[in-house]
């Protein structure tokens, strides 16, 4: 046991991070192509056409993973935050950093893609219902935290301030969730519930849930690749970067 | 197999539109970030070996 905390510690200093970080990132890379291409051979190649919505449901399948990416990402840039917050520790306030234009790109996507799933199904690109206007919130959300840290020059205020925000945040989080089922709302409820089995053709659920997997992986592996080039910008005058062989030869 | 032509594959039973603006902005997106992500890399490593010269001729002529 004791052997086993010293080894965790011990990947909490960005020193150690830094070369661990770099050697999974290739395998994440490999994961998210792996999962990605058979989730596109079941979306476009297997999944049957739908009785009510046609090819036009399709969409489904980058809509989906986009959305509840933007909501895992942003509860644990919010948990790094707050370790950040408590524990006084440099890498969790660089991970929460790294975290938050991956967490932007989901939840932009996942307007983009709604947008273009609502305008022939729905009749329109936007509205301003429970659903929609929450997830527009979170994209906000991450907007404001990347903007005020990027507005406080020392760094350690800058994770404490954009700590705070990540953690008042959070309460949108299951507002976005739960809203299909708060308010009456054009967004439809739920395809995917833990408590019932799935509405839906079990080839497109499972190209729904591989996609999603693409999209995790790929978010593990571009925040990782983030937070190295955030650990060198900020341990610039350390001399452990220095010493990399990156950097002298 | 549930698509009789490539035809047929790229006009999406008429969502051609919707279906290939949303998948395109994703495909877009998510190459142009690790790219984005990179360049920083490279930047930042640039910097640093300026830095890391910099400090070596200055004990050089000390």
């Amino acid at each position: 046991m004791k052997h086993s905390i010293i080894h965790w510690f011990k990947f909490s200093s960005p020193a150690s991070f830094y070369p661990l970080a770099g050697r999974l990132i290739p395998w994440f890379w490999l994961l998210a192509a792996v999962f990605g291409l058979s989730g596109l051979w079941l979306s476009f190649f297997v999944a049957p056409t739908d009785a009510v919505q046609g090819e036009g449901y399709r969409i489904i399948f980058v809509h989906v993973p986009a959305s509840w990416m933007s909501m895992f990402v942003y509860l644990i840039m919010a948990a790094w935050a707050g370790l950040g917050l408590v524990f006084n520790t440099r890498l969790s306030a660089m991970m929460a950093q790294a975290l938050a234009p991956t967490g932007a790109l989901m939840a932009f996507l996942s307007l983009w893609t709604g947008s273009f799933w609502g305008k022939p199904m729905w009749g329109t690109w936007w509205i301003w219902d429970a659903r929609l206007t929450s997830e527009l919130i979170l994209l906000f959300l991450y907007i404001g935290f990347i903007a005020l840290q990027a507005a406080i020059d020392d760094p350690r205020r800058a994770d404490k301030a954009g700590a705070i925000l990540a953690l008042v945040g959070v309460i949108n989080v299951p507002i976005i969730y739960f809203s299909v089922k708060w308010w009456n709302t054009l967004h439809q409820g739920s395809t995917v519930s833990l408590t019932k089995a799935p509405a839906m053709a079990h080839t497109m659920l499972l190209g729904m849930l591989l996609m999603a997997l693409c999209f995790w992986m790929y978010a593990v592996a571009v925040a990782l690749k983030r937070v190295r080039a955030i650990i060198l910008e900020r341990e610039a005058h350390t001399d452990w970067v220095k010493q990399l062989k990156e950097v002298v030869s | 197999m549930i698509w009789n032509s490539p035809t047929e594959f790229f006009a999406m039973g008429g969502y051609a539109l919707y279906v290939w603006s949303a998948f395109g902005m994703c495909a877009v997106l998510l190459v142009l970030e690790p790219l984005l992500i990179g360049q920083r890399q490279r930047a930042i490593v640039q910097s640093l070996r300026r830095q890391v010269r910099a400090d070596q001729l200055d004990g050089a002529t000390k």
